[in-house]
């Protein structure tokens, strides 16, 4: 699905990226963990195409399509998403109204038929079950006034409403008290299916042990420098990531 | 929103010209070009009009001799030959309109085209509005009149007004706007050639929207509309007036007076959706916007309630305000004001709170795109009666890139000390992030434009009648195209 070879990527002039390769397939669920400044949020900047960010080598291939030449509506068309560390307010406009636009454009991007009001509000109202969206929220503006735990909840439902074939949950866990953690895993779990994949951006393991990976990453510097399973995200917790710096170093 | 109206939104986006610059091969009567006291007989008497109306626009006329060109306002521009301009143009009469089915068929055609239906079985958006179809200096049509006569309700021209009520039209015209009240409104008085006259008798709450659509068609010529409304005691009406010019690359004045009156008890709420040909994206062309309109609230209890979109013209001047006589009367201003590529507006308000316990509410929203200016100048004035006089004020401006400008300029004034003024003011920026947002979930950028501005622009737009308001929706998105990325 996802074919990720030697990418190199800066930002102003600072390479973040040096040569990162990563396979993803459908059904899979990837963590990619690593320290601070190591280039994980990078790698879901780079994906998704934020302008700031040039691509200096390397290939990215979704589903056999060179994702770096698409504008970043097009990959979101194309099925790639991208749950925000930091999702922004947009004052005036409701979630409802949001994703009214975002879905029908999805849909026209796929050739599909846009849908009528009365399709749309009931896909919402079988998606919001998923992560226990409140009906006010949704219909209040977007991300304006929520709290952490309510932005990334509108995260995973914005997800769930655009039916992506690969998630990219950037820090999803961060700020977010034991139980909007649950209800957070509980949606990407609901949505996780045998044709979608996920690649879980993540500083700690505690989400782990609601999203559990097939694989996990070790980002250092700008590469991945340690690939395991879940375990390894155990030892990442207990040991820190210092024995992983000097492992490489060696 | 219907599912059809937002796809339709959407096409009306990709097509990025100004969609109205066409012109119609119209037969025109028109005055010979300059201003001077023939040329205003001459309009009084194509008119036909009495002796007292002419004595009325001949004094305005010398009172602006006397008068200087304001300068106090935050734009620039190239000052008007008013010696080069035509003060009147009409379509040639070929005989009498006696129905909509004699109308020259051509002006039917542009009418069709700028989507307003004349024919009264066409209705705009399934709800019946009336409409006063002004073209250059006359009013060609006004539809629905009598429907409207049967409550009592009159709708028509100024012309066909000052005809068939004088009584009325002398007692009123000039009321709230006097000749002398400002240069623009003292030349309008002079040589105002046409506009729309609205009485709405006691009790009467008017059953349909009444709308005026201003055209101007043909070449170097002022439009200088002149409107009035008068809201009997415990009346209410909802008015609404469009604009639209063909693309010429001169520049063309517009300086139109609306007044308004409330009595006891009324209510009246104007709704201008404002697109007058804003000129290219060099600046070049576009209309001089420089218009006078005022509300008084005479009686008490009564309100009016202003709304402007306002995206055209090159430059635009223009303080819908309201006075507030009548204990408890209530003003509201609400205001979207785009400007984008070289357009200036100084826009805002004045509130003159007179009576006892008055409120006024004023929401202004400026977005500034390309290399434009937006200003927002509004006069909130509490006078020594007023008291336990409320506003509110509410200014927010929204920059698009980082050449353009927005300036806000609040004069408050308070002789009364029981007075509560508030006023709040934002700036902010579409920021990359919220479009980057908005593109990762599939939206490109010129429709993330246009939500964000649409929901910055939520609480003016509300206030449109809901038929206005897709318009007004649609016509902010095409103004701000080509603005970002």
């Amino acid at each position: 699905m996802l074919s990720i070879k030697n990418l190199q990527a800066q930002i102003e002039d600072k390479q973040i990226l040096k040569g990162l390769n990563l396979e993803v397939k459908p059904g899979e669920i990837h963590a990619i963990m690593g320290p601070n400044g190591a280039g994980k949020s990078t790698l879901a900047s780079v994906l998704s195409g934020r302008e700031e960010y040039e691509v200096t080598g390397g290939s990215v291939e979704f589903d056999g399509k060179d994702i770096l030449e698409l504008d970043p509506h097009e990959r979101a068309g194309e099925g790639l998403f991208l749950a925000f560390q930091y999702p922004v307010e947009i004052p005036g406009v409701s979630t409802t109204n949001f994703m009214k636009a975002a879905v029908n454009e999805v849909r026209k991007y796929r050739g599909q038929e846009e849908l009528t009001a009365v399709d749309f509000l009931k896909m919402m109202k079988e998606k919001m079950k998923t992560v226990d969206m409140p009906q006010d929220l949704i219909n209040r503006s977007l991300n304006e006034g929520f709290s952490g735990g309510e932005k990334k909840r509108n995260e995973i439902f914005q997800m769930a409403m655009l039916e992506p074939k690969l998630c990219v949950l950037d820090e999803t866990d961060s700020g977010l008290d034991i139980d909007a953690l649950r209800i957070v895993a509980n949606g990407v779990n609901q949505y996780k299916s045998k044709d979608n994949a996920f690649i879980v951006i993540t500083h700690y393991q505690r989400l782990l042990d609601y999203i559990v990976p097939d694989f996990v990453h070790v980002l250092h510097d700008g590469k991945i420098v340690k690939s395991g399973t879940k375990e390894l995200a155990l030892e990442l917790e207990e040991k820190g990531y210092d024995w992983i710096k000097e492992e490489v170093a060696q | 929103m219907k599912e059809a109206e937002e796809k339709e939104l959407l096409e009306e986006v990709t097509g990025s010209e100004y969609k109205y610059g066409f012109t119609s091969d119209i037969e025109e009567d028109r005055a010979p070009n300059g201003l001077n006291e023939d040329i205003i007989r001459f309009i009084s008497a194509k008119k036909e009009e009495p002796e007292w109306l002419l004595e009325w626009r001949l004094k305005a006329y010398r009172h602006w001799l006397t008068l200087e060109e304001p300068e106090w306002a935050n734009v620039t521009y190239p000052k008007v030959d008013f010696q080069a301009l035509c003060y009147y143009a009409a379509p040639k009469k070929q005989k009498e309109v006696k129905s909509l089915d004699e109308i020259d068929p051509e002006l039917l055609k542009t009418f069709e085209k700028l989507g307003i239906p004349l024919n009264e079985q066409k209705r705009l958006s399934g709800v019946p509005v009336a409409v006063d179809a002004v073209i250059d200096s006359v009013s060609v049509a006004t539809t629905f009149k009598e429907t409207l006569a049967e409550k009592g309700i009159i709708f028509c021209s100024m012309s066909e007004a000052i005809k068939d009520h004088p009584e009325l039209v002398r007692q009123y015209l000039g009321k709230v706007v006097p000749v002398a009240d400002n240069y623009y409104a003292a030349l309008n008085s002079a040589v105002f050639s046409d506009g729309s006259f609205c009485y709405i008798p006691k009790g009467v709450r008017c059953p349909m929207e009444l709308s005026t659509y201003f055209r101007i068609n043909a070449a170097n010529t002022g439009q200088f509309e002149r409107t009035l409304i008068v809201a009997d005691e415990s009346s209410y009406v909802s008015y609404l007036e469009g604009c639209t010019a063909p693309q010429r690359d001169e520049n063309q004045l517009h300086a139109a007076v609306v007044e308004i009156l409330a009595m006891e008890n009324a209510e009246v709420k104007y709704s201008t959706v404002q697109n007058w040909y804003p000129g290219d994206s060099e600046g070049k062309g576009g209309i001089y916007n420089f218009v006078t309109k005022r509300g008084i609230c005479a009686g008490d209890n009564s309100k009016i309630s202003w709304t402007q979109v306002e995206t055209g013209s090159a430059v635009t001047w223009k303080y819908p305000s309201c006075i507030l006589k009548g204990d408890n009367s209530v003003g509201e201003f609400y205001s979207v004001a785009v400007t984008n590529n070289h357009q200036q507006a100084d826009t805002g308000t004045k509130m003159i709170h007179i009576g006892k316990n008055t409120k006024s509410r004023i929401v202004s929203k400026g977005i500034s795109a390309g290399v434009s200016q937006n200003s927002y100048r509004g006069e909130v004035k509490v006078m020594k009666g007023a008291t336990n006089a409320k506003n509110f004020s509410q200014c927010d401006s929204l920059l698009m890139g980082d050449k353009c400008g927005a300036h806000t300029f609040p004069y408050i004034n308070v002789e009364n000390s029981t007075g509560q003024v508030e006023h709040e003011a934002t700036t902010s920026k579409i920021g990359e992030d919220q479009l980057f947002y908005c593109n990762q979930r599939g939206i490109d950028t010129e429709r993330a434009v246009e939500l964000i501005v649409n929901g910055f622009s939520k609480e003016v737009l509300n206030q449109l009648p809901m038929e206005f308001a897709v318009e007004a929706q649609k016509l902010l998105a095409i103004s701000l195209e080509g603005s970002v990325g």
